[in-house]
């Protein structure tokens, strides 16, 4: 009897790679505490492929389980494979979420962008699922769930 | 992880039903059926248990017991009460503006919300920082066409016991009916209608040991108000339908009890509320208590706590990994995903409102269970803040 599931309780519980980076590649945050979820991603970029993540977040249990799910989906991953994780694709792996959920307490897709976006600012990189980003701006559905 | 540990701290929420409750209620779903509006012997056997239900519950409040009417619970009180009598005056052409507060439950602001739309009109009153509402912001708010004040006695949130005499005072110097929402405070703080002056007032069974499902609304004698359901002649006409019998004897049952041990319970409460207080001020940084700080002036179960840096849902789902029982005010658990209204009413931020939780002891609390509480909450606020991207050097950005 919960309010999630398995999965997502193992996720919040036991969160993976929580924490921060000496010196990271790249650091991305979405979210904002007035809303009450809020998310700082950071990542290690070594020849396009994310060999690292790390996560602090601000928010509900969802928002805990996303996080720890989208770090473990990116690690290993190539950078335009990781770029190509949407907010469904971190529901889906975790098995679904409570639909109420759904909208406000996922911030990796965005997170995880904003810090790639980080790092190929600094390093003068193009990359084909950074065309059109903007950090700043405040979409909330680009995964097109529901 | 799991614990088969349980500590209940949201006795605000709901309570268990008391044994002697329950044992006084049994025989009213087996050997004493009968329809109390029957005339042989055991539906008159049914009708009397009623009657002596009316009494307890009148005792505990200071009323006659024809001033009790058996309702569905403090919902259905609240909203007989608002929409009746302001169907009443404004068909009378006597006005059609109500006046409550911001801080109400939502059987009250729904309600009024509701009659927003057919044609009423509302004043939500301001309160004080810590929940008051007081005369004065009353008194400004009054005009001609005000037919109906409802101010809650105790806040649901952050227990802020209300200057109900004062209010009804102001009402009926203007000449206006005064109805109290008391959900919170019927069995917890000691009520005299007839002393402070109210006309109506809503209350529920489960927050004092009884039954769910039952409640009563008193009604002074001499106001007059319509009846809200229409059929038999059940509570003096006034809300047909056959009576919860069970319900109403348990609810009759707990009321007697509740003003029985009234002191005693105060003083358990509060006792063990200053001690879970007086502990996480003491063992957890940056806390903060919302509402009176002037613990005679809470409900004597109620803390409502602010952790910094952290959000309410994810505390209560690690407290409920330890077997402990509480609630948020987060948005994030609620099913609207607006953060508290009477946390905003009392100027909380958003981003702190997201990290309360209240607790409420009642009866059945030990020293154990806070001792136990705390030690957990402890680990649990300590291990949230290190996942959290906001803590107190960096601050909320």
């Amino acid at each position: 009897m919960g309010l999630y599931n398995d999965t997502v309780m193992d996720h919040f519980m036991n969160p993976r790679n929580v924490g921060e980076m000496e010196n990271p590649d790249g650091t991305g945050v979405y979210g904002s505490p007035v809303c009450g979820d809020m998310m700082q991603v950071q990542v290690k970029i070594e020849d396009d492929i994310i060999k690292d993540a790390k996560f602090k977040t601000f928010g509900c249990g969802s928002a805990i389980a996303s996080s720890s799910m989208a770090t473990e989906m990116i690690i290993g991953k190539p950078v335009e494979e990781a770029l190509e994780i949407t907010n469904k694709t971190i529901i889906d792996e975790l098995g679904g979420l409570p639909p109420v959920k759904v909208h406000c307490s996922v911030l990796a897709d965005h997170a995880i962008k904003s810090a790639i976006y980080d790092y190929a600012q600094k390093n003068g990189k193009h990359y084909k699922g950074l065309e059109g980003f903007d950090p700043n701006a405040d979409d909330d559905d680009e995964g097109g769930e529901e | 992880m799991t614990e088969s540990r349980k500590v209940y701290l949201d006795y605000s929420a709901t309570t268990p039903v008391r044994d002697e409750v329950l044992k006084e209620m049994l025989p009213y779903f087996t050997e004493h059926f009968g329809n109390a509006s029957s005339l042989y012997t055991i539906g008159l056997e049914s009708k009397a248990a009623i009657d002596k239900a009316r009494e307890q519950v009148a005792n505990l409040i200071g009323a006659s017991p024809k001033e009790i009417y058996f309702t569905g619970g403090g919902s259905e009180s609240d909203n007989w009460v608002l929409e009746s009598i302001a169907n009443d005056m404004k068909s009378k052409g006597k006005g059609n503006h109500i006046i409550t507060s911001r801080i109400e439950h939502h059987a009250v602001l729904h309600t009024c919300q509701f009659l927003e739309k057919n044609g009423y009109e509302v004043t939500y009153l301001d309160v004080e920082k810590d929940g008051t509402v007081t005369p004065e912001a009353l008194e400004k708010a009054i005009r001609d066409d005000t037919v109906l004040i409802s101010i809650m006695y105790i806040n649901n949130e952050i227990g802020t016991i209300e200057p109900i005499r004062e209010l009804a005072e102001v009402a009926h110097k203007h000449g206006i009916l005064f109805h109290t929402d008391a959900v919170q405070a019927v069995g917890n703080t000691p009520i005299d209608v007839k002393a402070a002056g109210i006309d109506m007032l809503s209350m529920s069974s489960h927050k004092i040991y009884g039954p769910k499902g039952e409640g009563a609304l008193y009604v002074r004698r001499g106001v007059r108000i319509p009846s809200f359901i229409h059929g038999g002649a059940q509570e003096m006409g006034k809300r047909a339908g056959t009576e919860n019998l069970a319900g109403i004897v348990g609810f009759g049952k707990a009321a007697e009890l509740a003003k029985q041990n009234l002191e005693n319970h105060v003083r358990h409460c509060s006792e063990l509320r200053d001690y879970l207080v007086q502990q996480i001020m003491e063992k957890i940084p940056d806390v903060y208590l919302n509402g009176p700080a002037d613990m005679s002036r809470r409900h004597p179960g109620n803390a409502n706590i602010t952790f910094e840096y952290i959000e309410g849902e994810s505390i209560l789902l690690l407290l409920d990994s330890f077997g402990i029982a509480v609630s948020t005010g987060s948005a994030c658990s609620s099913k609207s995903l607006e953060p508290s209204h009477v946390l905003s009413a009392i100027g909380v931020p958003d981003e702190m409102i997201h990290g309360t939780i209240r607790f409420t002891v009642g009866d059945f609390t030990t020293k154990e269970d806070i001792d136990y509480t705390v030690e957990c909450l402890v680990k649990v606020v300590e291990r949230l803040r290190e996942i959290s991207s906001v803590n107190s050097q960096k601050g909320w950005n």
